[in-house]
C-alpha cells in the first residue's frame, strides 16, 4: 500500500479518521477517508439509519455586492433570481459552449450575498473563472475563494434529523429540502442545509475548521443509539450513483453540455442571457446528439468508467462514465454517454467489459428513490 | 494467521494441494482486505488449461477490479458456483473459499510458491 505524501492536505477531521481506522486516500489533493467499516456497510447504514461524511474537501466561493446576482445569472445556467434568502439551487457553471466548468450548489445567504459550493478538484479553476469574468464585467461584486474557512460535515440517512435535532437550536422540522439556516450545532456557529449527495434525507453542516472535530464527535455520540457509521468517499460514490446524481469529471466535464448530461431542469427558461444559453436553447429545441443514459446490466459483470459502448458495425459509439454494483439495489448500474437515439428507456446497449460484450438496458432515473415518509396522522 | 497447509503467490493467491493430486485456488486475506467488499467474480470455463501466471478471471469489489492469476499451470476441473450468489464469502472466509479446482500439470511448480511465513512477510 502506498503512503500518502506529505504534500496532501489533511482536513480538520484528520485525527478523527485516523482514530477510527479509516483507510485514507488521495483525492483532489486532499487526504480523504475512502472507507471505515467497508463500503457496503456504510452504504446500508445511510439507506437504513444514518452516516456521517467528512466532505471538507468541497470548495466554497462567496460572491457579495450589488452585482452579485447579475454575475451569477451570467455565469450559471439556473435562474438565480428565483432564490429567496435561505434557499439553495443546483446549477451549472457554464462555458460559452454550454458545457460544465463545474456543477455547483448556489446558496443565497443574504440580499446581495451568495455562497457557491464547488467540487474539490475545481475550486481553484471555478474561482479563477468567476473572478476573471466578474473583473471583465466590472460591476460591484467581490469574489472570494472561502474554501479554507469551512469544514463541511454531511449527516445523511433517515435518522439524520433525529440525531441532529438534540444538538442544535435550529428547528429542523421546518427546514425544507434545499434550504439552509444559521445556528449552532454542539456550541459551534454553523450553517446547516438540508442537502446531500446520497438520495436520502440529511444535512450538510458548514463549520469553522477549528470547531469541526467538536461537531463531528457530538454527531458520532448522538448517533450511537441508531448505530450511525462514519462513511468515506467510497460509499459517497455508490450512494450518489444509486440516486442518479452526476459526478463531475466522470459523468460530465468541459466537453459535456448541460442538456447532454440530462440536466435540462437546471437550465432556466425565463432568465437573462448566460454563457452558453444559445447552445443550450438550440439543444433543448432540436435535441442533443448524445445524451447521458442510466443503465442496468442485463448480462453478468460490472461496467466501469471508461468502458466502451458498442454500436452498429462494431464501432465504439459511446462510453460508460460511471458504473458499479450498488450495495442496496444489489444491481450493476451506471451512466453512459451514448447517441441520443440510444438514450431511450428500454433500449438495449452493448458494453465492452475488458473484451467481453455485455448487454445493458437503459432505465428511468433515479435507480433508487427514497420511500416517502408516512403521511402524518390526524 | 496464514494457514500453513496453503502455498501462496506474490499476487496474493493461495493454493491448497489435496491428496489425489488436485488443488484448490483462492485469494488471501490480505488481498480481500485490499479489495474491500467483493461483489462479483468472473471465473473460467471448466476444461480450460491455464499456464502458470495466466489470468483465469477477475474479481470486483465495489470500488476496484483485479485480475486473478493461476499459481500453477493446470486444467480447470471445476469452479465454485456459490460465488455467483455469495461473492461476499471471499471477504468473510478468504482461506476457506475456493474459486477454481485445478489438476496441476506438474507438482514441481507448487513447491516454488511461498510458505505461510514467507507470505506473511510480504503481505503488508
Amino acid at each position: 500500500m502506498s503512503t500518502p505524501s506529505s504534500s496532501l492536505k489533511p482536513t480538520a477531521l484528520h485525527a478523527q479518521h485516523v482514530a477510527t481506522g479509516a483507510r485514507l486516500v488521495e483525492y483532489a489533493g486532499w487526504e480523504m477517508p475512502l472507507e471505515y467499516s467497508g463500503i457496503t456497510d456504510e452504504h446500508m447504514a445511510v439507506r437504513t439509519r444514518a452516516g456521517v461524511f467528512d466532505v471538507s474537501h468541497m470548495g466554497e466561493i462567496e460572491l457579495a455586492g450589488a452585482d452579485a446576482l447579475a454575475t451569477l445569472q451570467w455565469l450559471t445556467s439556473n435562474d438565480v433570481a428565483r432564490l429567496a434568502i435561505g434557499q439553495i439551487q443546483y446549477s451549472a457553471l457554464t462555458t460559452p459552449a454550454g458545457t460544465f466548468v463545474d456543477d455547483v450548489l448556489v446558496y443565497r445567504m443574504g440580499e446581495d450575498h451568495y455562497l457557491m459550493v464547488v467540487n474539490a478538484g475545481n475550486a481553484k479553476k471555478a474561482h479563477a473563472w468567476i473572478a476573471s469574468h466578474a473583473r471583465e464585467r466590472g460591476g460591484d461584486v467581490a469574489v472570494v475563494n472561502a474554501s479554507a474557512r469551512y469544514a463541511l460535515i454531511a449527516l445523511q440517512g433517515p435518522e439524520s434529523a433525529a440525531i441532529l435535532q438534540p444538538l442544535t437550536g435550529v428547528d429542523l422540522a421546518s427546514l425544507k429540502y434545499y434550504w439552509w439556516a444559521a445556528g449552532e450545532v454542539a456550541g459551534a456557529r454553523v450553517t446547516v442545509s438540508r442537502t446531500g449527495y446520497t438520495g436520502e434525507d440529511g444535512f450538510e453542516i458548514f463549520v469553522p475548521p477549528a470547531q469541526a472535530a467538536k461537531v463531528w464527535d457530538a454527531i458520532a455520540d448522538a448517533g450511537r443509539e441508531v448505530d450511525l457509521r462514519p462513511c468515506g468517499l467510497g460509499a459517497r460514490d455508490t450512494l450518489r450513483l444509486e440516486a442518479a446524481m452526476r459526478l463531475y469529471g466522470q459523468d460530465m466535464d468541459e466537453e459535456t453540455t448541460v442538456i447532454e448530461a440530462g440536466l435540462g431542469w437546471i437550465v432556466g427558461r425565463d432568465k437573462p442571457a448566460f454563457l452558453g444559453a444559445d447552445v443550450l436553447a438550440a439543444e433543448r429545441a432540436d435535441g442533443p446528439k448524445r445524451r447521458l443514459a442510466a443503465f442496468e446490466m442485463m448480462d453478468p459483470g460490472i461496467a466501469r468508467h471508461g468502458h466502451a459502448v458498442i454500436g452498429a458495425g462494431d464501432a465504439v459509439c459511446g462510453q460508460v462514465t460511471s458504473g458499479t454494483r450498488t450495495p442496496f439495489l444489489k444491481k450493476a448500474i451506471g451512466f453512459a454517454i451514448v447517441p441520443a437515439d440510444q438514450a431511450v428507456v428500454g433500449q438495449e446497449i452493448v458494453i465492452d467489459i475488458r473484451g467481453r460484450r455485455a448487454r445493458a438496458r437503459v432505465v428511468a432515473e433515479p435507480f433508487y428513490k427514497r420511500p416517502r415518509p408516512a403521511p402524518a396522522r390526524a | 494467521m496464514y494457514p500453513t497447509d496453503l502455498k501462496y503467490t506474490r499476487d496474493h493467491e493461495w493454493i491448497r494441494l489435496e491428496n489425489g493430486g488436485e488443488a484448490l485456488v483462492g485469494i488471501t486475506d490480505f488481498a480481500q482486505q485490499q479489495l474491500g467488499d467483493v461483489v462479483f467474480v468472473e471465473l473460467p470455463e471448466v476444461g480450460r488449461t491455464l499456464a502458470r501466471g495466466e489470468s483465469f478471471g477477475t474479481i470486483e469489489s465495489v470500488k476496484a477490479v483485479s485480475e486473478l492469476f493461476a499459481p500453477v499451470s493446470g486444467e480447470v476441473l471445476a469452479v465454485n458456483g456459490d460465488l455467483a450468489s455469495h461473492p461476499e464469502r471471499i471477504n468473510t472466509a478468504p482461506h476457506d473459499t475456493w474459486m477454481i479446482r485445478l489438476r496441476p500439470t506438474t507438482s514441481a511448480e507448487a513447491e516454488e510458491l511461498l510458505t505461510a511465513d514467507a507470505y506473511t512477510a510480504i503481505a503488508k
